[in-house]
């Protein structure tokens, strides 16, 4: 039902040619499109209700993600409603209380810093959070910061003496550089070079040196979540060339009444059913045993990883040379799709987890 | 369907002391092999007391069919208190008290298709183990092409005469009777003149000669029909067809479904096994960084098929039904299946290329997976068809 409405929506608000325009445009961030969502309570899906959120759980964030991913809706809702949300609900004093509720109500926006290699891995942060009287003072430089060029506010991943701690802090705090770099899905993804930043002991989310009680939820939840969209990406791609083969003729007849491609597109939706099953079962999972999710999460963000992938290049191969143009969508998923592939850990870092956590 | 929890409470309770009273120790060894556990029939061997003594006491109370209405040899338990009995059951490690086909597949097709009067005549033997029955579908002939059925039978009067042969008639050379297709009208379009044929397998002029497999087991035979005499009633309202003359392949179609369906418990699938970690670090080849890899990802995709399993179970419990979308877990979990069984030898390397290993024989065993009820490539093609609407 929640998809229902949301697919409703999506089509009508944000089909791929919003993606398309916004990126002719030249711009990364649609802010319109986001107080849209914010008033159908999306920005406070994972808000609880004494904070003026929706409080509707991980399976609904992951249909709404599902849905967005299947028309491409461009939109801080992962870094912002997912991941900071979730973070902040980790920590229930009055300052992320009154953080949650500005998240809520669309005013305002959050980004992760958290990488700072080519490959997502939080244990090999060395950007420095040097203590400095009460305070610290953060230097470093953090890259693939998804929505970092424009949201309102960072949270940043710091090592201090004993361990990681995390940093909420505005974005535009005098030190920080904010680079922000067009990414192939014409997204916004920056580099950010921090300078001797000044922070308190305020700006600390959760317990100094533990920052994993805190980000290893937000972390979970902003990878199921995009596992989800993920999924949805590739059902998205799959409609565009079920479609395509049911209206393109070759040799006199349809394509889609040859064998070789009715295989390959039914081996495709297996694979995306398949994939479902994982997306679901990590949202319930999320939800009802929070501590144990992290085998359903990372097999999640594994498969839709994969099958998205699949998706896009059967999307462009069964296209034929239509679907290397610009002019048609199938590019926009395949961009995507690579993004999403590599964001918060790629199909290898989630392998390894599924791995340990299963015996190898 | 979903009860009250104190009622499920309850009821497992009273199957937990009815199992901790009836199951005999022997019996708790967990074994799921398809020898270890009771096939039933006529000629069957028991393989000690203890197997026999499971069996009676199952059958006594309606559980080798749970889910079977009483009047007919099961206990009339709901999904979810099948759920539970099963879940007791693999607590204790207890086998299961009898597998069939007659329960697999007939018994379905009985209970959906049959006269009151064949339910009654044909489904307690089978709760109780008395009958074996097998499935006569396939012929050199008709192999993918199901519905291309040749072996003839002709209308006699008061019987039809059968002449032909079936092909994979799994343990034909152990069965009781046979569930057979036989064409029953040459001159109707293929899928239109054939019966669903319940036979004797004592009946004069029926012989079989099993298979040897690649594997050295030889569970499916050939089975000829030579002049055999069917009677057409077995008694007032007990045709010896299911269904109506000439209908069917409606029956087969509504088992083949069913039978994809049933496959999601089955050994052809993986996505419920142990961790292939778990097995392959056992034999110690874990840190080849090929193998490793590739066993990752088979565990991703078995784990991802397990959820897709019981998600399509859930789905068909709530009476959605899977329908068409059976092929896609037969298709997956079959492929997955070869798979796993390539990984597991792999990792074995030549400890298990010596036959009493007992490795290689479940591996050579799993290439018939993809193809046994339906190959990889049929399932594909009723997808794209039927669930994608691609012309056909």
């Amino acid at each position: 039902m929640l998809a229902d409405a949301a697919r409703g929506f999506l089509d009508e608000a944000t089909p791929v040619a919003r993606l398309r325009a916004l990126r002719d445009a030249g711009q990364t961030h649609d802010p319109a499109l986001w107080q849209e969502m914010a008033l159908m309570g999306w920005a406070g899906v994972l808000v609880p209700e004494a904070a003026g959120g929706a409080d509707m759980g991980f399976a609904a964030a992951n249909v709404l993600a599902e849905e967005m991913g299947k028309s491409l809706s461009a939109s801080p809702f992962l870094s912002t409603a997912v991941i900071a949300a979730t973070a902040l609900r980790q920590v229930s004093d009055a300052r992320a209380t009154e953080a949650m509720r500005a998240i809520a109500e669309g005013g305002r926006t959050y980004a992760l810093a958290i990488d700072e290699g080519a490959k997502h891995d939080p244990e090999a942060t060395t950007l420095r959070a040097e203590r400095v009287g009460n305070g610290f003072r953060l230097t470093g430089e953090k890259r693939f910061v998804v929505d970092g060029g424009f949201v309102d506010r960072l949270l940043v991943l710091a090592r201090t003496d004993d361990g990681l701690t995390l940093f909420d802090i505005p974005a535009d705090r005098a030190g920080i550089a904010r680079d922000a770099q067009p990414m192939i899905d014409s997204r916004d993804a920056a580099r950010i070079r921090f300078s001797g930043v000044e922070a308190t002991g305020e700006d600390v989310l959760g317990q100094v040196d533990d920052a994993m009680t805190v980000l290893a939820p937000a972390l979970r939840a902003g990878q199921a979540a995009l596992a989800a969209e993920m999924t949805g990406l590739a059902a998205g791609a799959f409609g565009l060339t079920l479609g395509y083969l049911k209206e393109r003729k070759q040799f006199g007849v349809l394509i889609g009444g040859f064998q070789a491609l009715q295989h390959r597109a039914a081996h495709l939706w297996c694979d995306c059913e398949v994939t479902a099953s994982a997306i679901l079962h990590a949202g319930r999972m999320l939800d009802n045993d929070p501590a144990n999710a992290a085998l359903a999460v990372s097999l999640a963000k594994a498969r839709a990883s994969q099958t998205a992938q699949l998706a896009v290049q059967e999307g462009v191969q069964m296209h034929g040379g239509i679907g290397m143009t610009d002019a048609f969508d199938m590019g926009f998923y395949m961009k995507r799709a690579r993004v999403g592939a590599e964001w918060l850990g790629d199909y290898g870092y989630h392998a390894g987890v599924v791995a340990r956590l299963r015996g190898f | 369907m979903v009860q009250d929890a104190d009622d499920i409470t309850r009821f497992r309770a009273d199957i937990r002391a009815w199992l901790d009273a009836n199951c005999p120790q022997e019996m708790r060894d967990g074994a799921v092999d398809e020898d270890s556990i009771c096939w039933g029939g006529k000629n069957w061997n028991f393989t000690s007391e203890a197997q026999k003594t499971w069996l009676e006491r199952c059958a006594a109370a309606g559980y080798t069919v749970p889910t079977w209405p009483k009047e007919y040899g099961g206990a009339g338990l709901n999904r979810d208190q099948e759920k539970v009995f099963y879940d007791e059951l693999a607590r204790i490690n207890a086998r299961r008290p009898l597998q069939s086909f007659g329960i697999w597949m007939l018994g379905p097709a009985l209970l959906h298709f049959g006269t009151d009067a064949q339910k009654l005549h044909f489904l307690p033997p089978i709760a109780r183990g008395e009958i074996r029955w097998c499935q006569g579908y396939s012929e050199p002939g008709a192999g993918s092409d199901l519905a291309s059925v040749q072996t003839r039978a002709e209308d006699k009067g008061d019987h039809w005469l059968v002449n032909g042969q079936k092909v994979w008639t799994s343990y034909a050379d152990k069965a009781d009777w046979i569930f057979a297709l036989l064409r029953t009208d040459k001159d109707a379009p293929k899928h239109k003149g054939i019966s669903f044929v319940l036979i004797d397998m004592e009946s004069e002029g029926v012989s079989t000669r099993p298979i040897r497999l690649i594997s050295g087991a030889s569970p499916f035979c050939e089975t000829f029909f030579d002049n055999v005499k069917v009677p057409k009633s077995y008694g007032a309202e007990i045709p010896a067809q299911v269904g109506e003359v000439n209908r069917g392949w409606d029956v087969a179609k509504y088992l083949l479904t069913h039978e994809r369906e049933m496959i999601s418990g089955s050994a052809m699938l993986a996505g419920s096994g142990r961790s292939l970690g778990a097995i392959l670090s056992e034999s110690g080849h874990l840190d080849d960084p090929i193998l490793r890899a590739d066993a990752m990802r088979a565990e991703i995709d078995e784990l991802a098929f397990g959820l897709t399993l019981e998600r399509y179970k859930d789905q068909s419990e709530s009476g959605q039904g899977t329908g068409d979308a059976s092929a896609m877990l037969k298709y997956v979990g079959t492929e997955l299946n070869k798979a796993r069984q390539e990984l597991i030898m792999s990792g074995a390397g030549s400890d298990a290329l010596e036959w009493d290993d007992g490795r290689a024989p479940l591996w050579l065993r799993s290439k018939a997976n993809s193809i046994e009820g339906g190959t990889s490539e049929v399932m594909l093609s009723i997808l794209s068809r039927r669930v994608l609407g691609l012309p056909g």
